[in-house]
């Protein structure tokens, strides 16, 4: 590991016919019952940018994982640099010059920037943390790459952006010569994506190696190289971005025609069903985290919230549902003015809920599907008789619901935890429509599900809005919001600072309303 | 999963448990330099004669029966996720006021025994509501109340006893309240031993055996059947889904404390009504603490609990016999504990083979580094981020 990025330029100054950073031939992974990769095929030129597409789901994680060394693969053989390697654990992958930036982050909030960036390879001296050593190192780095860190800031007070440029210094630290990248823009605004792609290019002139995890398909033409597509496991071929449309990239990857979420023609009638006046929830502390949130939402309407996360949209969207009180405003169903009403009696007059952390407030993980479908309808039959539950008829619906929203599962007795992210989504959405409520708050329906089950759930939200469901749409997926919804919130810092109409609006447009550089209230982030 | 399967994960742990701590507790005996297999012989050996075959038999059901009940009281907090480790208090309490009111009024036998049990279940779930109380409007751990209340309650326990319910001549060397008259105790059910052919043993079989039973049976179907069983158990699965379901979680709380309270109360009613009839320093203690290992062995099932208890009244009989054969009677206490450590510990295996074994039947389980990253469930890496992102923007 002492070697340092500097090894890697000598590699890569060598001609076209230079080993390939990372070659893998004929990978295969089995899980009991399925083949996770099967022949994938994978060829890294050093000092590209190499873009992995592929649906969620395709394989693209297993993959990954076998090379940072998380498990070994059951056939084919790993090339790093020409050289045939066994990669037992994440740190033998690490000490062959190979780095993982994780989607979710992993860092300490309380934690410096330094603190962060040399836990766990921390250079000492006489036993204790050299401090001076590692802000050199961290300083050396930040310079070389453009990752313009200052050493001595708490992450706390980091953003996004900020943040992940840690992780990639945190990497960088570790000597890596090859990044693995998963989704690293699923977090950003596009604003923040533009100032990733600077960091990429800068990497990529000092010779080193990226590979680059998406779905995103516009993204990975500008900045990729070359793209290696994977789909049900295997890698489908390789692309140029300069010569292939994004179309062409999406049918390659899904087999078929890319769903979109464009709605078609307008479903807004006159009756509101959800009213809110001057919705103001406060923090612990005391400042509003909602500031005074006035909006209506129409039968067969969507309206779409739009922000980036932690601006409030989570607040508003609890003050909705009952499980936050309100500082100062009303909230009005339909006529009613259900402000102090508890979440069971809000669900219970007619709102859906489909939660923003599926594990977190939608599902019990550890119970079985049947027994989730009862969640949220405790009182409602087809799950309940009385004071008692109605086995036969919850798990009735509970196949009912997974044949009709194709939720894929053994049987309603599988536990929940068992499913995948895609298939727990629309196990959710099913539930929360079959008791055909009168407004659904939608959070971040379609966040980390597949393609499939993507526009399967952008159809039944089209479907319910026909029909003359009310929908909040809550998304941090751009095209998502503009697609789908009849009218767009912008939300600020707690504030609902634009309403925009989504037919004539770019995603470049909404990305400058939402860190407020279109309002003029203040500088981006 | 078939059912066959189900029921051999459900009981793969527990076994594991037992066998290990037979194993330990062998060791032990070795190391004392005893012999293990005459510390076996001890625990199968239930006499000669029928009479003490069946005696046997009694003692460990009459054990068996407030062990029973004090796990169940455990569970039924558990199940939500709350630990009520304020049983022990809960139904000294319970007992003590049961016995008072129980000798100072003349009811007719059914009427008074029900008044008991009332006045049991009352004192038993009030104290617990304390706990409830402090937890939903202060937010104090109810791990660290109950365990203070239970030195409250050993403390009024014991003033209750020796002042305004005390019953014994002063200075007697052992202070009691006044026995239940006969109408507040409760009948044995010795007659059944005439029916199905067995010999009758010296002691009496407690007919408080067959309220545990019903008990256990209206536990069973409340934590399963029922729409509250669902909302409890909702809540001990995962407290914030429960709460975005609807679930009133304060409420939760202090319905489940005020039934696991109530069962508490019941803990020293089948050595109250069925043996001693009076309230006394000699009370049978710890039961309490047992009801927690009672709970966690069994799993926090009825039927489970059922059989740990069974399992503990086995162990404790062989206390005394122990003790003629030289082995110390400890050695069942070491038993106990090993198997309740064990039990910890061999439950969490299962459970992650269960869930692992889950997540392979179906293929997907999704990829759990980049959704559960380490240190949390998914998303709270994310979330914390977002929220400062806020301040940041």
């Amino acid at each position: 590991m002492a070697e340092g990025p500097a090894g890697a330029h000598a590699a890569a100054a060598g001609t076209g016919d230079a080993p390939y950073a990372v070659e893998l031939r004929g990978i295969t992974k089995r899980f009991p019952g399925v083949v996770a990769n099967r022949d994938i095929e994978l060829r890294v030129r050093r000092g590209e940018v190499h873009a992995i597409v592929g649906e969620n789901g395709a394989g693209k994680s297993t993959l990954m994982k076998t090379l940072y060394g998380m498990h070994r693969p059951d056939e084919g053989t790993i090339l790093l640099d020409g050289r045939e390697t066994t990669l037992r654990s994440p740190a033998d992958a690490i000490a062959a010059g190979i780095g993982m930036v994780h989607q979710h982050f992993m860092l300490a909030d309380y934690f410096t920037v330094l603190e962060n960036v040399v836990l766990g390879s921390e250079p000492t001296k006489g036993g204790r943390l050299d401090r001076a050593e590692a802000r050199r190192r961290i300083r050396d780095i930040s310079e070389r790459y453009a990752l313009d860190l200052d050493p001595d800031v708490l992450v706390e007070d980091l953003g996004v952006g900020d943040r992940q440029r840690v992780e990639i210094a945190k990497v960088l630290y570790r000597g890596a010569t090859t990044l693995i990248l998963d989704e690293p823009t699923a977090v950003l605004v596009p604003q923040e994506v533009d100032e990733l792609f600077g960091n990429l290019a800068e990497l990529k002139r000092e010779g080193l190696t990226v590979i680059f995890i998406s779905h995103k398909l516009d993204e990975v033409r500008k900045v990729a190289d070359s793209i290696t597509v994977i789909r049900r496991g295997t890698t489908v071929g390789s692309a140029d971005p300069r010569t292939t449309t994004a179309r062409q990239l999406a049918e390659m990857m899904v087999g078929s025609e890319l769903p979109s979420p464009q709605t078609r023609t307008s479903t807004v009638r006159e009756t509101p069903v959800l009213e809110l006046r001057g919705v103001t929830v406060a923090s612990l502390t005391g400042r509003p985290v909602v500031d005074g949130a006035t909006l209506t939402v129409r039968e067969g309407e969507v309206v779409g919230i739009a922000g980036v996360e932690g601006n409030g949209q989570a607040e508003l969207v609890d003050a909705i549902m009952g499980l936050r009180p309100l500082a100062a405003g009303t909230v009005v169903l339909g006529d009613e003015d259900i402000s102090a009403w508890s979440t069971r009696t809000r669900r219970e007059a007619g709102i859906g809920f489909i939660p923003e952390d599926r594990h977190r407030q939608g599902m019990l993980l550890e119970a079985p599907l049947w027994e989730n479908r009862i969640l949220g309808h405790q009182t409602r039959p087809p799950a309940v008789k009385g004071a008692f539950i109605d086995r036969s008829g919850a798990r009735a619906d509970t196949e009912r619901i997974m044949r009709e929203y194709d939720v894929r599962a053994p049987g309603v007795d599988t536990l929940a935890v068992a499913l995948s992210g895609g298939n727990q989504q629309k196990l959710i959405v099913g539930r929360e429509m079959s008791s055909a409520p009168r407004l659904l708050i939608a959070a971040h329906p379609t966040r980390g599900v597949d393609v499939g089950a993507q526009s399967a759930i952008w159809e039944l939200l089209k479907d319910a809005r026909a029909e003359g469901m009310g929908i909040l749409l809550i998304s941090a997926d751009l095209d998502e919001l503009i697609g789908l919804s009849d009218t767009l919130q912008v939300m600020l810092r707690g504030r609902l600072v634009a309403t925009l109409d989504p037919a004539s609006l770019t995603p470049e447009e909404l990305g400058g309303h939402m860190t407020g550089a279109h309002d003029g209230a203040g500088s981006a982030a | 999963m078939t059912a066959l399967r189900r029921l051999g994960s459900a009981l793969l742990a527990p076994a594991i448990a037992v066998v290990f701590a037979v194993v330990i507790t062998a060791l032990v005996i070795l190391l004392i330099g005893e012999n293990p297999s005459t510390a076996l012989q001890v625990l199968v050996d239930f006499g000669d004669t029928p009479a003490q075959q069946t005696q046997a038999i009694v003692v460990i059901l009459n054990r068996a029966v407030p062990l029973f009940l004090a796990g169940l009281a455990v569970s039924v907090a558990f199940r939500m996720g709350l630990f009520n480790i304020g049983v022990e208090g809960q139904y000294r309490m319970a007992t003590v006021l049961a016995a008072g009111a129980g000798a100072a009024v003349a009811l007719p036998a059914p009427l008074h025994i029900l008044l008991v049990i009332v006045v049991a279940m009352a004192v038993g779930a009030l104290w617990a509501s304390i706990v409830a109380i402090l937890k939903v409007t202060r937010g104090v751990s109810e791990v660290i109340s109950s365990i203070m209340l239970n030195f409250i309650a050993l403390g009024t326990a014991s003033w209750l006893l020796t002042g305004p319910l005390r019953g014994s001549e002063e200075g007697a060397a052992i202070i009691t309240t006044e026995d239940l008259p006969e109408s507040g105790q409760f009948p044995g059910l010795n007659g059944l031993f005439d029916v199905v052919g067995l010999a009758q043993p010296r002691g009496e079989l407690y007919g408080f055996l067959l309220v545990a039973i019903v008990a256990g049976i209206a536990i069973s179907v409340l934590l399963k059947r029922t729409r509250f069983g669902f909302d409890l158990r909702a809540t001990g699965l995962s407290p914030s889904a429960a709460t975005a379901s609807g679930i009133d979680a304060r409420g939760m709380v202090l319905k489940t404390m005020l039934i696991s309270g109530a069962i508490a109360g019941l803990i020293g009613l089948p050595d109250l009504m069925g043996r001693t009839h009076h309230f006394g320093t000699e009370f049978t203690a710890g039961l309490g603490f047992l009801g927690i290992a009672v709970a966690l062995l069994g799993r926090n099932s009825p039927i489970g609990i059922a059989f740990a208890a069974l399992l503990f009244a086995f162990l404790d009989r062989a206390a005394v016999p122990l003790q003629f054969a030289d082995i110390p009677a400890s050695v069942v206490t070491i038993i106990q504990g090993t198997i309740v450590l064990a039990v910890v510990i061999a439950n969490e295996i299962a459970r992650q083979l269960t869930r692992r074994r889950a997540e392979r039947d179906t293929g997907q389980g999704g990829p759990p580094a980049a959704e559960n990253p380490p240190g949390g469930p998914a998303g709270t890496a994310g979330s914390r981020i977002d929220e400062h992102q806020g301040t940041g923007a």
